[in-house]
């Protein structure tokens, strides 16, 4: 095969796939573009047939009417208190946890490591009942407690992510300050917190994302409608705007806004921290 | 002498110290729940009642629960039908991500927004598209001919419908995870090989597969896990209809433990549930030997 053939070649493969990845890519944000186009559509106008992609006229009528018909405010005002107080404690009970089985030396480490690493495997299903019952006693159904009480302390993946961090720092660091005559919260605190930023970004925007897109718990502790999150409020309520299509395409686009904005600007951290865990396969 | 084994002490101790949210949180979330479930597996308990002892009862009538053996086999068509298709596509596009091309970014942005958006907001945007007289997806059907069904009210249809989007939803995920573990594949073995006069298909096959497979073991071990517990996407999609076609057995449980408050039952569910997921699990791990390329 010629240069010019084996050139060819090449190229046309090269346009080929960024074909490929760009009908992915559609595939991937047409839902979205969907429902954004149907949202600002006038009644009647979203049964158009064919489809009209373009709304004509435009119209924000539907926002208007989702943010009266519910409680958007309190949805928002919710999710985000129950996202950034779990984060936030997060930040540190899982450092320190990841800090503690990566540096430190004790009695049990690895094998209450591997056990943290094994709840993974365990199915929510099997602990979601007996929670409720404690939660019942406690009187916290109805209540953001059971939302962030228990995630804030226990977050496995967290705790993994944090370790395989702090493994990357050289132990030289820690011994040097050891000898200098400083406790190991100092040494955690001054030192290794800060040499943390990168892990501790991806840890805040996982977490966070994950927080605010959760269903199931919110579905099963929260019951009454000013204390819902987004996903729960939007979920139960739009149930009953069954095919108010318009409405529900405003109050999803309403919803989802806030994330896809989050992510685009902070994904750096979170595809990171995907390849930290996932390669060690 | 002394000083060295104090300061072992004291570092065990702060260790203990480091972890103690962590393992207070474990032990009174996780731990105390465990044990609980295995007992109230054997009673039966509405919460509103104390619970009571029934002995093996609970999982005498799984066994004669037609409606379990339903949600078992619905979950597993799920899992084994989802998951091939969905890794093999999520391969195939790492493949073809990994390469210098510019806009990756770009890229990579609109293969993840599925993936952070949630289960609410793509359940509603689905049923919308898959809606039989307006949606989209009927209307590009109508396009090359095909006259699409009533996908989420079709007894054969709402199923393969789920499983479309729940690919859909984790294609960049699992995308990035492939892209990692090719990335960590080594050039030259590609050169050496196309001095041996391989092509690109032979590469794929005796390379890059083999290289890529503790990242394929990991990607299929936590899919099964994953899809065994589904539930939002029932949720969001069908709420387990029509007739009970969707009706996974994450959903079921729900259904009875907080529909019908029959705790002991869906107890004892979810411990059947548990020993499934950890018997593949085992599986999986046995069979990976046989398989897995490690180098």
């Amino acid at each position: 095969m010629g240069f010019y053939y084996k050139n060819l070649f090449k190229t046309t493969q090269t346009i080929l796939f960024y074909l490929l990845l760009s009908l992915g890519a559609i595939i991937m944000l047409a839902p979205f573009l969907w429902a954004l186009s149907t949202s600002l559509k006038i009644p009647g106008k979203e049964f158009a047939y064919p489809p009209e992609w373009i709304p004509n006229p435009v119209t924000f009528s539907n926002y208007k009417e989702a943010f009266t018909i519910l409680p958007f405010s309190k949805f928002f005002i919710n999710s985000t208190k129950i996202s950034v107080t779990v984060t936030i404690t997060r930040l540190f009970v899982t450092s320190l946890a990841g800090y503690a089985f990566a540096k430190l030396r004790f009695r049990g480490r690895d094998i209450v490591f591997l056990s943290l690493l094994g709840t993974m495997m365990l199915p929510n299903a099997v602990v979601i009942i007996p929670q409720y019952m404690l939660m019942y006693y406690l009187g916290w159904i109805d209540t953001h407690l059971p939302l962030i009480i228990p995630p804030s302390l226990f977050f496995a993946y967290g705790i993994f992510l944090m370790r395989q961090f702090f493994l990357t720092i050289p132990d030289e660091l820690r011994d040097a300050a050891r000898i200098d005559g400083c406790t190991e919260i100092q040494i955690f605190w001054h030192i290794m917190l800060p040499l943390a930023k990168p892990g501790l970004a991806t840890l805040i925007v996982i977490s966070f994302m994950w927080t605010w897109n959760s269903f199931m718990d919110p579905l099963i502790f929260i019951h009454s409608t000013e204390k819902m999150t987004i996903p729960l409020g939007l979920g139960v309520f739009m149930s009953q705007y069954g095919t108010e299509w318009r409405r529900l395409m405003s109050g999803t686009v309403a919803s989802t806004i806030p994330i896809i904005i989050l992510y685009s600007v902070l994904q750096k951290y979170y595809v990171r921290g995907i390849a930290l865990t996932g390669i060690k396969g | 002498m002394n000083k060295k084994k104090s300061l072992a002490y004291y570092e065990s101790i702060e260790g203990w110290l480091f972890i103690s949210p962590t393992l207070v949180g474990a032990i009174i979330f996780l731990l105390i729940p465990f044990l609980v479930s295995i007992y109230l597996s054997f009673t039966e308990y509405s919460l509103i009642e104390l619970p009571r002892f029934i002995g093996f009862q609970n999982f005498q009538r799984l066994i004669r629960d037609i409606s379990f053996w339903k949600s078992l086999l619905s979950t597993c068509y799920f899992a084994f039908t989802g998951i091939p298709v969905g890794l093999a596509l999520s391969l195939a596009l790492a493949v073809v991500m990994n390469r210098p091309i510019r806009g990756i970014t770009f890229f990579r942005t609109a293969y993840f927004i599925p993936v952070v958006t949630s289960w609410v907001a793509v359940g509603l945007i689905w049923r919308w598209l898959y809606n039989p007289e307006y949606g989209l997806i009927n209307w590009i059907l109508s396009l090359f001919g095909l006259k699409g069904p009533d996908w989420l009210v079709s007894k054969t249809w709402a199923m393969p419908a789920i499983i479309i989007v729940n690919i859909w939803k984790n294609l960049g995920f699992n995308t990035m995870i492939f892209l990692a573990g090719l990335q960590g594949i080594p050039e030259d073995l590609y050169e050496a090989s196309k001095l041996d006069g391989a092509n690109q298909w032979q590469q794929f096959h005796y390379i890059t597969l083999p290289m890529i497979s503790p990242t394929t073991l990991f990607l299929t071990i936590t899919s099964v896990i994953g899809s065994f517990q589904v539930f939002d996407a029932i949720y969001n999609m069908t709420r387990g209809g029509p007739e009970e076609s969707t009706m996974v057995i994450v959903y079921y449980l729900w259904e009875n433990a907080f529909g019908f408050l029959r705790m002991g039952y869906a107890a004892a569910m979810a411990w059947i549930l548990f020993l499934i997921v950890f018997t593949l699990t085992l599986i999986q791990w046995r069979l990976s030997s046989k398989w897995v390329f490690l180098p």
